[in-house]
């Protein structure tokens, strides 16, 4: 019988996956005066997980950097020496090899194996004193695993080791494995072979002579994967003939009798007593484990569920808009058959729907990382807060949000927070504070990227804004100043750094956000802090709509962007030098974007007084959209415009109606777009 | 009749694998995912032979070994320690503890079934 270890490989990706990103979690939180013990266990564990299990399926890569991560964190864990700042830095780095070299296992690119070596060579610089002698000569450290012949060392410093062993089976009859094996041993040093076993030869041991800087330890990991377990022997040139011990496994008493063969094997178990003839079981219970609580399933998959979920939906409105006039008394239980059909509809849109929704956390997860690496750059003293880290949102949406929240926080620690010497002068904690908090707000998500920092400086941004070109009186708002960050272009840190950007960043950010429904605010108090609001739908593939007449076309906008709807009276309508028509509502005018005129629609009502005016909140400014008159709200299933036709400016999308007919849905910020350029907003 | 297996292992890779391997020769085996959740199982039902880890999280592999030997029902079934550290230190931990035995990791999935086959047939 053979076993197929790739079968369990995915497994091992995920594991491994999930401790990389526990390794980093806790490296980047812990207290290095202070460290937790239980935390650094933590740290120690995943190490040693990873180790042993890429040890076993054959992943000898990471083995080899979680072997000397795992040693040089045990010194830490059993307190022989302090958490350095750099035994931190050097381990998250090694954690960033790992990842390149999983993702290369896992057929997503290559790792660079001269980056393996070169975090080796780190780590293993840091691994206690001994080691230190030896690695005091870089060059040599830092560049086994390039493909050059093995390294000339001095001879002064390296050590010669006997290295004994017996290859695998399957690496005895396979001469390429065996020149694979004796390629990566020359790479830690210079290799002469002593004795090869001849083909057939009873005696199927290997001695090799290896002038290395390397550890046993490192010799022993490389020859693990090839050579049969217990098999494999190592010590200084010079000493002693193996003699079976320190091998593998050891016997501590005698074997049962059952096991005579036990002796003569390799080393690579023992028995410390005699394993007690089993004692009869009684009537075994029936298995505690219950099957998989869980699988996995392809999002296309997924996809063409919510797509067929979304069908159905427009088939249950159709039926319902087709019994509105029907007889309520003769056909009692048709219709309560389409109630129960909506109420059912309802449940299994929500359900199917949750099928794509992420934690927030896998988003958010990648901060730590973020602060830790830019305020080590910046020299700042930051603390990350995650709040709400289990609110879901659907997977399309936290794919994409990652990019905009990265700059919100990179913008946040580089603008935002202050040095610890202007924060202290200031009466601050000298430690800075960025918030990330999620959650669910009626139907939306809400994050917030809060930072007590310096705030946004009115004078600065209003100077910067005129530098610009833009027309802004003095009496904007602050919240309408704060808007102005979002210009492209704009940015208000005095240097340019290689953190934030060249300016370009907060429009994009903007940008993005829109593109996935959502909208993004600032508040700002001078020296208090900065907080970045980011609204999104839940989802993607449905939408709370508004569906409005104009003409006899009917357009759906998103709810969410519809701040009210009113009609005017004629003192309302204003005219600025007869160019374009405002509304002016509660002291405040309103630039009008009027839908008949943009998409030319014929039939529909001109004059604005006989109409609505449904005023729209986009990129933080409101316009009024003049409309027919408001049918009513539903929630749409959204059908994408590129896949199924081609983009269309000023539409986001369309659905489909309960009637059948095809209806578009309003891309706002880029009708708002349009008219706001003409009209800065005035107070 | 056939054999209880308790395999406990704070490695999801490392678990299906004894598990499947041991499947693979005839035997039950149930998962544990740490020394706590060992001994628990541990309770529910009666195992003919444990193989545990050393280094998990909440319980280890010695403190595990060295409760299941305070219960009547383990004091004879035999324990094997699956362990990356093989140093003298760490057998004679695991002989003081009440292991029967050991076994290094990396290990070939054949001679794990080698080893299970020599303790309970």
């Amino acid at each position: 019988m053979s076993i197929d270890m790739s079968q369990f490989h995915q497994v091992f990706f995920d594991e491994a996956e999930e401790h990389l990103g526990q390794i980093e979690n806790l490296l980047v939180s812990i207290d290095l005066r202070h460290p937790d013990a239980e935390e650094l266990n933590a740290v120690f564990r995943a190490a040693h997980s990873i180790k042993g299990s890429a040890a076993t399926f054959g992943f000898s890569d990471m083995a080899e950097i979680t072997h000397v991560m795992e040693s040089l964190l045990d010194d830490v864990r059993k307190g022989a020496r302090a958490l350095e700042p750099e035994i931190v830095d050097a381990c998250l780095a090694a954690g960033d090899v790992l990842r390149a070299q999983l993702a290369g296992h896992r057929g997503q690119g290559k790792a660079d194996p001269a980056q393996a070596a070169a975090i080796v060579a780190r780590l293993t610089a840091l691994d206690g004193a001994a080691e230190a002698v030896r690695t005091a000569a870089p060059a040599p450290a830092a560049s086994p695993a390039t493909d050059d012949p093995a390294p000339t060392s001095s001879p002064l410093l390296a050590e010669v080791f006997d290295v004994r062993f017996v290859a695998e089976p399957h690496v005895a009859n396979e001469p390429a494995l065996l020149d694979n094996l004796l390629d990566e041993l020359g790479r830690l040093g210079g290799v002469d072979v002593v004795q090869r076993p001849a083909d057939g030869a009873e005696d199927r041991a290997w001695w090799l002579k290896i002038t290395t800087l390397m550890p046993a330890a490192t010799l022993r990991d490389v020859l693990d994967f090839m050579a049969e377990p217990g098999s494999v022997d190592i010590r200084a040139a010079g000493a002693d003939a193996p003699d079976g011990e320190g091998s593998a496994y050891g016997l501590f008493a005698p074997l049962p009798a059952a096991s005579p063969a036990a002796e003569e094997d390799e080393a690579a178990y023992g028995f410390f007593v005699d394993p007690a003839p089993p004692a009869p079981v009684p009537e075994p219970p029936p298995a505690a484990k219950g099957g998989d609580t869980s699988i996995r399933v392809s999002v296309e998959k997924v996809d063409l569920m919510i797509n067929l979920v979304g069908e159905l939906v427009i088939t249950q409105v159709m039926l319902m808009a087709s019994s509105q006039g029907i007889d309520p008394v003769r056909h009692e239980r048709l219709l309560a058959g389409i109630d129960q059909l909506q109420r059912n509809m309802r449940d299994l849109q929500d359900t199917v729907m949750s099928v794509r929704m992420l934690p927030i956390s896998t988003v958010f997860s990648r901060f730590p990382r973020v602060v830790h690496d830019l305020s080590r750059k910046l020299d700042k003293a930051v603390e990350l807060k995650l709040l709400g880290e289990h609110t879901e949102l659907d997977k399309g949406l936290v794919e994409r949000l990652a990019d905009p929240l990265t700059h919100l926080v990179r913008n946040s620690l580089d603008h935002g927070i202050e040095r610890a010497d202007e924060r202290r002068a200031r009466g601050k904690p000298a430690t800075g504070t960025i918030t990330l908090a999620a959650s669910h707000q009626s139907g939306h998500v809400v994050i917030e990227v809060g930072d007590d920092g310096a705030g946004l400086d009115r004078e600065r941004i209003l100077a910067k804004a005129r530098q610009q070109g833009l027309a802004v009186p003095d009496s904007l708002t602050d919240a309408e100043v704060w808007q102005l960050i979002f210009e492209p272009g704009f940015s208000t840190a005095e240097v340019v750094t290689d953190v934030s950007g060249r300016g370009v960043g907060m429009d994009v950010v903007r940008r993005n956000i829109s593109a996935m429904g959502g909208r993004v605010d600032v508040q700002s108090i001078r020296g208090v802090g900065t907080r970045f609001t980011v609204r999104l739908p839940l989802t993607l593939a449905i939408l709370d709509g508004m569906s409005v007449r104009v003409g006899s076309e009917t357009y759906i906008l998103p709810l969410t962007l519809i701040a009210e709807s009113l009609q005017p009276s004629a003192d309302m309508v204003h005219s600025i030098s007869g160019v374009r028509r405002l509304i002016r509502v509660r002291g405040r005018y309103l630039p009008v974007v009027e839908l008949h005129r943009e998409f030319g629609v014929a039939d529909g009502k001109s004059d604005w007084t006989e109409g609505i005016m449904v005023v729209v909140e986009v990129d933080g400014a409101q316009v009024a959209l003049f409309v027919d008159e408001l049918l009513g709200q539903h929630q749409v299933v959204i059908k994408s415009l590129e896949t199924n036709f081609r983009r269309v400016k000023g539409f986001s999308g369309a659905t489909i109606l309960g009637d059948g007919r095809v209806a578009m849905i309003l891309d706002l910020p880029a009708l708002a777009g349009g008219v706001r350029r003409l009209h800065p907003v005035a107070a | 009749m056939t054999k209880n297996v308790l395999a406990v292992d704070d490695s999801a890779s490392i678990r299906q694998m004894v598990n499947f391997t041991l499947r693979s020769a005839g035997y039950t085996v149930v998962d544990a995912m740490d020394g706590r959740d060992g001994l628990a199982r541990a309770r529910e039902q009666q195992f003919d032979l444990v193989l545990t880890d050393q280094n998990m999280p909440h319980m280890d592999g010695l403190a595990l070994i060295r409760a299941l030997r305070e219960l009547p029902a383990y004091r004879q079934v035999p324990i094997l320690m699956l362990t990356t550290e093989s140093s003298d230190a760490m057998k004679a931990q695991g002989r003081s503890a009440g292991a029967t035995g050991w076994m290094v990791k990396p290990f070939d999935p054949l001679k794990l079934i080698e080893v299970v086959r020599k303790v309970i047939g």
